[in-house]
């Protein structure tokens, strides 16, 4: 039975009653509104609810459902596993994930990255996954040096064992004052945000290369730590040297950086990859991303992309012979601003068939217009999928384009 | 102008945080459909600006970088010796700010800028993000200004400059105002791809540095601007 004071009990019950409200009402996966009823009733709830477990906590800009989903897999070879499974990133969605699983004796959260500091300072969770960092949604979002700078102060004196990917310069920076780290060749296919050394603002000399690729600041002695762990082509290369074959049903190189970053995540709870890698392999689609769906012989891969580096990552999933379809929506969750979409570039597009849709299809049509990439506007989703022949069909769309497309085509998970 | 239009993007690695490679993309996109020869440089904030360009750019970015950027300019000098030899500039944002002869540091503290434009610029209460629309100095002859706007800053203009446009929606300078122009030099609050938004400028940039232009094919901009102005310019 749980180990929680009586009132803590009570405000993560009455949590669960509202989440499973709304999900009954069809308002949404409950995971917020739970948690927001939790907290009002008990501040320190989240404190409490984490230190009974052995905790990771997972940040990002990109990757971290994806990655939170493949530590919780393995971690379940361990024992029960508590997680925000639906990217309820923020403490309130940390609550009613914890609570809704209170026997489990290990916790994998997905935490939003201004809210690192907190979070972490609230839990004290024992492990912290960082991966990249990169330009994202910039009407709301923290200005990411500004984000490092804070996970350095958060991290320094701490006994929290940090696994974080070296190959990001400015996640190497924001994960160095850490007492403990594990670090991870994970690759960045994003370089335009890490051109400076984040210690010195002196110049970067980068290796050709995603994964794996040295760096060095010209000016001061900031430079990429010797990595633990490298993703390797198809394999993970771990700490002894030994190779192991991913075989993921994930797609995509960014999948398999992630994945190397869960082996490592796990190894850190004790659980060796021979034991943690099958769990992975399972993993086949994540809160609908990656996920297939199909209307008169269309068949649709659903890729999510919400900010420049999402977008390459998204293309090196596509294939070049299939049709596309391109949605953009520019609603609070989106950010409100489009100017992102010059920071892809979408010549990589040239010669396919290319629908454009969404909200915000007209800055969508120009920013393809100027790149000189042939496309078709449509007006709805809908209309993309009717005009092309019965098939294979890749969707990118970014975050609430994203969302509508599953609402009118099926919410597989 | 020489035999290709060159087109000096300064300092991509610091300042290009929103898009900002979209004004590089339009002049040239727009240069070509004309039949002019384009050359693109992109100068890293460790190499020096070339003197030779004809249209400069500088973007937007974070305070950090705002400030190197700052400090590496004035050390090299090359944008003062293009300017004086008559070349053209779009400042953005950050970019903005650094033309004048002080900007807001991280803490709100004041950080010399390199004194190209006749204003100066501080950090003001709150952010002002959002869409903005301005009518333009009758002066330029251009139509109403479009964009999207993301600073703190609040810019004062002092009698060297003339205001680039008055706002009708959105906060600009934070006077009524929103940016400047002297001489070939325009300053501008409208962040990262300003030129997709608003092609008449980028134009006006063309024809100061290649002389008249022929009309060319605007139908996906002119979408875009009246879908945009439609949103925010409610009758
Ligand atoms: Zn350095």
């Amino acid at each position: 039975m749980s180990q929680l004071p009586l009132r803590a009990q009570l405000a993560s019950a009455l949590g669960r009653t509202a989440a499973t409200l709304s999900r009954a009402t069809g308002r949404g996966d409950g995971s917020v509104i739970g948690g927001r009823v939790g907290l009002l009733l008990e501040p320190d709830l989240l404190r409490k609810l984490a230190h009974e477990k052995k905790l990771a906590l997972v940040s990002a800009t990109n990757g971290k459902t994806t990655t939170t989903r493949l530590i919780a897999s393995a971690l379940q070879e361990l024992g029960e596993v508590a997680t925000n499974a639906f990217g309820a990133n923020m403490p309130a969605g940390h609550v009613s994930a914890l609570s809704s699983n209170k026997a489990a004796p290990y916790g994998v959260l997905e935490v939003d990255e201004k809210y690192l500091p907190e979070v972490l300072s609230t839990t004290e969770a024992g492990v912290v996954t960082l991966m990249n960092l990169s330009r994202d949604q910039m009407d709301r979002a923290a200005e990411i040096w500004l984000l490092a700078q804070k996970w350095r102060r958060a991290l320094a004196g701490k006994p929290a064992h940090v696994i974080a990917n070296c190959d990001d310069p400015l996640v190497t920076w924001g994960a160095s004052t850490a007492a403990r780290v594990t670090w991870v060749a994970g690759g960045q296919r994003w370089h335009e945000d890490s051109w400076c050394c984040p210690e010195c603002g002196g110049p970067l000399d980068r290796a050709e290369g995603i994964v794996n690729a040295d760096w060095a600041c010209r000016e001061c002695t900031f430079s990429r730590p010797e990595p633990n762990w490298i993703l390797d082509g198809e394999d993970a290369v771990d700490p002894r040297g030994d190779r192991w074959r991913l075989n993921l049903q994930l797609p995509g190189t960014a999948n398999r950086s992630n994945a190397v970053i869960a082996l490592a995540t796990a190894a850190a709870f004790g659980l060796e990859p021979q034991r943690a890698l099958p769990r992975l392999r399972e993993v086949k689609s994540v809160a609908g991303r990656y996920t297939t769906v199909e209307r008169d012989g269309r068949v649709m891969k659903l890729l999510l992309a919400k900010n420049p580096a999402g977008w390459l990552e998204a293309f090196d999933v596509t294939r070049p012979d299939r049709p596309i379809v391109l949605s953009v929506n520019a609603q609070g969750p989106d950010g409100r601003d489009t100017s992102w979409l010059w920071d892809v570039d979408y010549r990589i597009l040239t010669g396919r068939h290319v629908y454009v849709t969404g909200e915000r299809r007209l800055d969508l049509a120009l920013r393809l217009d100027v790149a000189g990439v042939g496309f078709t506007l449509v007006d709805t989703f809908g209309q993309a999928v009717t005009a092309l022949p019965p098939g294979d069909i890749d969707v990118i769309a970014n975050y609430t384009a994203f969302q509508s497309i599953r609402t009118e085509f099926g919410r597989a998970v | 102008m020489q035999s290709s239009l060159r087109i000096v993007w300064i300092y991509p690695d610091l300042l290009s945080t929103y898009g900002d490679q979209g004004n590089v993309l339009v002049l040239e996109q727009r240069a070509r459909r004309r039949g002019i020869p384009v050359e693109v440089v992109h100068v890293r904030s460790s190499d020096p600006v070339p003197e030779q360009g004809d249209i400069y750019l500088i973007g937007g970015g974070e305070d950090r970088p705002q400030i190197l950027g700052a400090e590496r300019l004035r050390r090299d000098g090359g944008l003062h010796r293009a300017i004086q030899r008559g070349a053209s500039l779009l400042a953005v944002c950050a970019g903005y700010q650094i033309m004048g002869s002080v900007f807001g540091g991280e803490e709100g503290q004041p950080v010399p800028g390199i004194g190209l434009l006749d204003i100066s610029s501080g950090r003001g209460e709150r952010r002002s993000v959002g869409e903005l629309a301005a009518e333009v100095d009758p002066s330029l002859g251009l139509p109403t200004l479009t964009g999207f706007e993301n600073h703190m800053g609040v810019t004062r203009l002092g009698p060297g400059v003339t205001p680039l446009s008055r706002t009708l929606v959105g906060t600009g300078n934070g006077d009524g105002t929103e940016g400047c122009f002297a001489g070939k030099i325009i300053g501008t609050y409208l962040h990262g791809p300003a030129l997709a938004r608003n092609p008449a400028l980028a134009d006006l940039l063309l024809r100061w540095a290649a002389g008249p232009l022929p009309a060319i094919d605007d139908s996906w901009y002119e979408r875009l601007r009246n879908e945009r102005l439609g949103a925010v310019l409610k009758p």
